[in-house]
């Protein structure tokens, strides 16, 4: 087994090109708990690339001009939780914030996030909200993927082997955005359901992406029609019925399974919630 | 495996040799280097018993690849003072009667040291949000709380 720590990007995928099959290990908050409980069992011929000393997967920046922020795939939940990031940013803070614990969020980055792929991730219903596009670099060169397009199924991703995530860039809306999600606590808690929520007052839409309710992060599109039409835009408030209605399309877009955590019924039922409590924080009521 | 690879632990430069690469930094901390202090629980970063400071930033060194915190200074209880003479937390820790079965301490005491460098006048509520990833089954909390705004005092009234 190989443990190879490289200080650039370059190397990294230098690295990644000579083993293609080798683990990427970021933070480890998702690969060395698999470790430690021996699900994964590393062979004896494995090869670890560790990325998290790379500085350059570590950086972000603000592109006013487009209106987006490019964040590394090496940022932490500890560094999206505060300002500056928290303000351009801020259904991600809020998602950012229920992340593990102080010691968990200092150690897990965005791109581990997107790499391990789980249904209950809490970064990706808010990059999937804002449309996030994931940028990718293998043997074969750079490419970008819309977020909807990299996330495949249950923990899989479109990563091609010997590819690496190098940052997910991330639009900045005009409007409320916020991220809600049930857990069996009040925190250190994996997702049941999740959802953000996301207006964008200019083009008068609003985005609902739902986690923990089928196999990778979804929209709602039906809900955002309809909220969209539905919405007094010009006062910026909705009725309750509208409130409920929406909550009523969310559960009904989402397709959750039974399992030891919750059960489908239940799933849907908080769905539904979650999106009437968003949609109520984004517009009071009339 | 004899790959061998050094880590910087306390300002000392420590070989670890003959260790099969894929062990925890907690691992190594406790059965290579001989450092106790942090515990091993969980193992899956949810009980903080094992937190240690990498590059400065509180972590469960559980989650921690040995191997891969090369090149970094990493602290641990033992280091933040001499023996026999403890830090302002960790008198605090004492006379608020926040020790106990002590097991918890360790990561505790990491875990405060590290909020207080970040915001030494910290809420009740902040507080408890920035210890939320440590868990303790003796002291129910309250004297965690009441040892850290003892010591945030204490440091204000020192500087003020």
């Amino acid at each position: 087994m190989g443990v190879l720590v490289p200080s650039t990007l370059d190397d990294a995928v230098a690295a990644l090109r000579e083993h293609p099959d080798a683990l990427v290990l970021a933070g480890g908050t998702d690969l060395m708990v698999e470790i430690n409980e021996h699900v994964r069992r590393l062979r004896g011929d494995e090869t670890v690339v560790a990325v998290g000393r790379i500085g350059e997967l570590r950086t972000w920046s603000h592109d006013p001009a487009t209106g987006t922020v490019r964040l590394g795939a090496g940022v932490t939940y500890a560094e999206l939780a505060r300002p500056p990031l928290a303000d351009l940013l801020p259904a991600l803070a809020e998602a950012a914030r229920t992340v593990g614990s102080p010691q968990i969020r200092n150690a897990a980055t965005i791109g581990g996030n997107l790499g391990t792929c789980s249904p209950a991730g809490d970064g990706l219903p808010v990059l999937t909200a804002l449309d996030a596009t994931v940028e990718l670099r293998g043997p074969a060169g750079e490419r970008t993927l819309p977020v909807r397009d990299f996330m495949t199924g249950v923990k899989r991703t479109a990563l091609a082997p010997g590819e690496l995530i190098t940052a997910v860039t991330v639009p900045v809306l005009d409007g409320w955005q916020g991220y809600a999600k049930v857990g069996v606590r009040n925190a250190m808690v994996i997702a049941i359901c999740s959802a953000c929520l996301a207006v964008d007052t200019p083009s008068r839409s609003v985005r609902l992406a739902l986690g923990s309710v089928a196999p990778t992060v979804i929209r709602a599109e039906e809900a955002e029609a309809f909220a969209a039409d539905a919405v007094d835009w010009d006062a910026g408030t909705v009725d309750d019925a509208i409130a409920t209605r929406f909550g009523e399309l969310a559960a009904a877009a989402s397709r959750p399974i039974d399992d030891h955590r919750a059960s489908a019924a239940y799933r849907r039922h908080a769905v539904a919630v979650l999106a009437r409590r968003l949609l109520r924080r984004a517009f009071p009521e009339r | 495996m004899n790959e061998t690879y050094h880590l910087h632990v306390n300002g000392t430069r420590y070989e670890v040799a003959d260790a099969w690469l894929g062990e925890s930094l907690l691992y190594v901390l406790r059965e290579r280097l001989g450092l106790y202090a942090a515990k091993g629980a969980c193992e899956q970063g949810e009980c903080g018993s094992c937190s240690v400071l990498v590059d400065g930033e509180l972590v469960c060194s559980c989650l921690v690849l040995a191997a891969s915190a090369v090149d970094v200074p990493i602290t641990t209880v033992e280091g933040l003072a001499e023996p026999g003479s403890p830090t302002d937390v960790q008198r605090a820790f004492v006379d608020a009667g926040a020790v106990q079965c002590g097991f918890c301490t360790p990561g505790l005491v990491m875990a405060a040291h590290a909020l207080l460098e970040r915001n030494p006048n910290p809420t009740e509520t902040q507080i408890r949000e920035e210890l939320s990833g440590n868990l303790c089954r003796c002291t129910g909390y309250g004297r965690l709380v009441a040892a850290v705004q003892q010591v945030a005092v204490e440091r204000g009234r020192r500087s003020s």
